[in-house]
C-alpha cells in the first residue's frame, strides 16, 4: 500500500478519483500522468496528491505550460502503445490544446483509414460554483460531445469516479473526462464496484413516474435535490445522469420519457447550441408521440460566468429553477 | 535514466541566401569534417547514384501529379515538393526502419523516399481503397502505421506535438530510436513549435526537428513573417544542438542528418536541422505565384539539387552517358504503374463511411 491509500467507505470525489488513477498506474506500466503541476504540487485541485511519491517523476510528469505541446505529446505517446494520461487544468485551458485534440486525437484514426488508434485520456476540470468568474468557469464539455471520434465522459458520483477511469484506458480511442470542479469535496460512502461502470449507458439515479430530470455532472446532486423537493409537491422525479455525453445514450433517455412522458434537461452550460438542446432535439426526434408537455430546458444564462456570488447564482441552474420547470411541464 | 546532458553548442555557420554556386557550404563542410565516422559513412559514387535516383523519382512522381491534377484525376489541396527533394531524400539516409516520421501537407517526397509505395501513395490521391490512407486523407494526409510514418499533418506546426510524444514513448521505454519532424518555415511562428521545442530540450527527448526553410510561408516571405530570420539560431536558444544546411545539397543534408541522428541516438537529446531550400513551383495546386519574383526563382533553380548533384557526379566521372536514361525509364515505369494501378483501383464504398471514426463501432451516437 503506497502512502496516502484512502478508507475504501468515506471518501470524497477527489480521492475517488486518485484511488482510480493510483489503480490504474499500479496495474499497467504503460500508463503515465502528465500535466501542470499534477506532481510536486500534487494538482491543482489536489487529485494526484502523493502520486509523484510513490510512481515518480518519469510516471507523474509536470509539464511547462505548453497546453498544445503536452496534448500532443500525449497523443505521440499513445500512438507509440504508450497509455498516457493528460491532466488539464480547466476546460478553459484546453482551448489551448483544441488543435491537437480535434485535429489529431480525433481525426487520426479516420483521416488514416483506420491505422492510428488514439488510446489517450485526457481529464480536466469544468464548471462554476466557486466564484472564479469568466475564464475559470464554463462548462464547455457540449463542444467536446461534437466531436465524432472521442468519447466524451462526466463522472457524477463518487462511484463513478472511482471507477469510470479503467474501461476510459481500456478505450482504444480518445476519452476526455470532465470532472465538475465543485464535486471534488463531495463525501459519501464508496459502494463496492457496480458490476454497472460502464461508459456506454446513462443512469437512472431515482426511479419517478411523473417527469424525467435529465441531467449528468454538477448539475446531477441539484436535480436530485429538486426530485426531493418535487416529492414533496407530490410529483414524482425520475433522476437521469447521462454519465457518457458522447455518444449519448438515446435509448435510456427515450425509456425514461417513456415512463414519464415528461422532461427536463437540466446542463451548466449556455442553452444555445448546447448538450441540452441535443438532448431535447433527440426526444423530439424519437419521443414525440410520447410527450404529454414540451420539453422544459434549464441552462446557465447567457454571459460570461460573473465573479460576484449573488451574480454567479443567478447565472447558473438551481433547484429552484429545476423544480419550477418540472412545474409547468406537469401542471 | 537521465544520460548526461551534453553541453549544448550553437553550431550554426551562414549559407549564403541563394547560394551562387553548386559548392559545398561552408556548414556542411565543416560538418563533414568534424563528424566522427562522417569521412567513413562519405557516400561513394554507387551511393550517389542512390541519391540522384531518389530524388528523380519524387520528382517524376509530382510532375505525373500535376498531369493528372490538370486532367482532374487528383482534387483537393495539392503541395509540391519540386526543388526541396534533397531534403527528403537526404535525411532520409539517417534513419532506420525503426525510427518514425511525422510530415506535412508537403510530403509526398517523404513519403516515397520512406518507402511507401508509389502506387499506395498515388491510389491514396485518386481516393482509393488501396491508398495509403484508405481514401480518406488524399495529398496531404498520407500514412503508414507499419511504415511509422504518421502523416500528413495540414495544420501547420501541427504534427511536432505529436512527434514529441512519440519520442517521449521512446525514451520512457529506454529504446534507441529517433522521431524526425519534418516541418516548414511558417511552423516556425507558430506557437506550438515553440512549446514542443521547449518541451524537447527540458526532456530530452530524441527528436529530430527538420525545419524545411523554403523562404516562403505561402505568400509571406521569411522577412515578412519572421523577426530573427536565422531560424537555426532561434532553435538553439533552446539548449538544443541546431545546424543551419544547404538544403540544395543532398549529400550535405545526408551528412548533416547522420550526425544530428547519431548525436540522438547517443543520448544528447533533439536536434534542429535548419534545411535551406526552395520551392520551384507554386505553393500549391491554387495558387498562381504572384509574389515572388521570377529573377529569384530562376536563380534557385540554378542550384535544384538534381542537377547539382549529377554535375557533381559527371565532374568525377561518375555517370555514365547511358545511365540517366536508364534511371528515367525506370522512374517512368513505376509511376506509369502507380497510375494504371490507381485506375484500376476500387474507389470506397460509401457503405464504410463511418468506418474508423472509432475503433469500435458506437452502438448509439
Ligand atoms: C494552423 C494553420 N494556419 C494556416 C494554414 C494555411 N496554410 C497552409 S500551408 C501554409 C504555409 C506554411 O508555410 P511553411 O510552414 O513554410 O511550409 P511550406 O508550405 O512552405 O512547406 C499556410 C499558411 C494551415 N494549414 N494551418
Ligand atoms: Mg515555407
Amino acid at each position: 500500500m503506497g502512502p496516502g491509500r484512502t478508507d475504501e467507505r468515506k471518501t470524497t470525489y477527489r480521492e475517488a478519483l486518485r484511488e482510480g488513477l493510483r489503480e490504474a498506474m499500479r496495474s499497467d506500466d504503460r500508463v503515465f500522468l502528465m500535466g501542470e503541476d499534477v506532481g510536486r504540487y500534487g494538482g491543482c485541485f489536489g487529485v494526484s496528491l502523493g502520486l509523484l511519491e510513490e510512481f515518480g517523476p518519469e510516471r507523474v510528469r509536470d509539464t511547462p505550460l505548453s497546453e498544445s505541446a503536452f496534448v500532443g505529446a500525449g497523443i505521440g505517446a499513445a500512438l507509440a502503445g504508450m497509455r498516457p494520461i493528460v491532466e488539464i487544468m480547466t476546460v478553459n485551458f484546453s482551448l489551448l490544446a483544441l488543435d491537437q485534440i480535434l485535429n489529431n486525437a480525433a481525426t487520426l484514426l479516420h483521416m488514416s483509414g483506420g491505422q492510428l488508434p488514439v488510446p489517450l485520456v485526457i481529464r480536466m476540470t469544468t464548471g462554476a460554483g466557486r466564484q472564479l468568474a469568466a475564464q475559470h468557469s464554463h462548462s464547455l464539455e457540449g463542444w467536446y460531445a461534437h466531436i465524432p471520434g472521442i468519447r466524451v465522459i462526466a463522472p457524477a458520483t463518487l462511484e463513478d469516479a472511482r471507477h469510470m477511469l479503467a474501461p476510459a484506458l481500456a478505450d482504444p480511442d480518445p476519452v476526455l473526462i470532465f470532472e465538475h470542479g465543485v464535486l471534488y469535496n463531495a463525501s459519501g460512502e464508496l459502494g463496492p464496484p457496480a458490476a454497472a461502470v460502464d461508459l456506454d449507458h446513462a443512469a437512472v439515479r431515482r426511479s419517478g413516474t411523473d417527469i424525467s430530470l435529465i441531467t449528468y455532472g454538477g448539475s446531477l446532486p441539484k436535480a436530485l435535490m429538486a426530485a426531493d423537493e418535487l416529492a414533496v409537491d407530490g410529483i414524482s422525479a425520475e433522476v437521469v445522469d447521462l454519465r457518457t455525453l458522447r455518444p449519448l445514450d438515446g435509448g435510456t433517455i427515450a425509456a425514461s420519457v417513456a415512463r414519464t412522458h415528461r422532461a427536463v434537461v437540466v446542463d451548466e452550460a449556455w442553452r444555445t447550441g448546447s448538450l441540452a438542446a441535443e438532448v431535447s432535439a433527440r426526444i423530439a426526434e424519437g419521443s414525440f408521440y410520447e410527450l404529454d408537455a414540451p420539453v422544459e430546458r434549464v441552462c446557465s444564462a447567457e454571459c460570461p460566468m460573473p465573479y460576484a456570488r449573488r451574480l454567479e447564482e443567478a447565472a447558473l441552474p438551481q433547484v429552484t429553477d429545476i423544480v419550477a420547470a418540472a412545474h409547468r411541464a406537469v401542471d | 535514466m537521465s544520460p548526461a546532458r551534453e553541453t549544448r553548442t550553437r553550431k550554426t555557420s551562414k549559407t549564403t541566401e541563394a547560394p551562387k554556386t553548386a559548392k559545398t557550404p561552408r556548414a556542411s563542410k565543416s560538418v563533414r569534417k568534424s563528424g566522427k565516422g562522417a569521412s567513413a559513412d562519405r557516400p561513394g559514387a554507387a551511393h550517389r547514384r542512390d541519391l540522384l535516383h531518389a530524388m528523380l523519382r519524387i520528382r517524376r512522381f509530382e510532375e505525373r501529379c500535376v498531369e493528372l491534377y490538370s486532367a482532374a484525376k487528383i482534387r483537393g489541396f495539392v503541395h509540391l515538393y519540386i526543388g526541396e527533394e534533397a531534403v527528403a531524400v537526404g535525411v532520409n539516409e539517417a534513419l532506420t526502419a525503426d525510427d518514425a516520421v511525422v510530415s506535412t501537407y508537403r510530403e509526398h517526397g517523404h513519403a516515397l523516399a520512406r518507402g511507401i509505395p508509389a502506387e499506395a501513395v498515388m491510389a491514396e490521391m485518386y481516393g482509393r481503397t488501396t491508398g495509403c490512407s484508405g481514401g480518406r486523407g488524399g495529398s496531404m494526409h498520407l500514412f503508414d502505421a507499419n511504415r511509422r510514418f504518421y502523416g500528413g499533418n495540414a495544420i501547420v506546426a501541427g504534427g511536432i506535438p505529436l512527434a514529441a510524444g512519440l519520442a517521449l514513448a521512446d525514451r520512457m521505454r529506454g529504446q534507441p530510436r529517433v522521431t524526425c519532424c519534418f516541418f516548414g518555415d511558417g511552423a516556425f511562428a507558430e506557437g506550438e513549435f515553440h512549446e514542443t521545442a521547449n518541451l524537447a530540450a527540458l526532456w530530452h527527448l530524441p527528436l529530430l526537428l527538420v525545419c524545411e526553410n523554403n523562404r516562403y510561408a505561402m505568400g509571406t516571405a521569411l522577412e515578412r513573417h519572421e523577426a530573427q530570420t536565422d531560424l537555426a539560431l532561434r532553435a538553439a536558444s533552446y539548449g538544443m544542438v541546431s545546424w543551419a544546411v544547404d538544403g540544395m545539397d543532398a549529400e550535405a543534408v545526408e551528412t548533416a542528418a547522420h550526425r544530428a541522428a547519431g548525436g540522438i541516438r547517443a543520448g544528447a537529446g533533439p536536434h534542429f536541422l535548419e534545411l535551406r531550400t526552395y520551392r520551384f513551383r507554386a505553393h500549391s495546386m491554387y495558387d498562381p505565384d504572384r509574389y515572388r519574383d521570377k529573377a529569384e526563382i530562376e536563380r534557385w533553380k540554378a542550384q535544384d539539387p538534381i542537377e547539382r548533384l549529377t554535375d557533381r557526379m559527371r565532374e568525377r566521372g561518375e555517370l555514365d552517358d547511358k545511365e540517366p536514361a536508364e534511371a528515367e525509364r525506370r522512374i517512368g515505369d513505376e509511376v506509369d504503374q502507380a497510375v494504371e494501378a490507381a485506375e484500376q483501383a476500387p474507389e470506397e464504398s460509401s457503405e464504410s463511411l463511418l468506418r474508423h471514426v472509432t475503433s469500435t463501432p458506437a452502438e448509439v451516437s
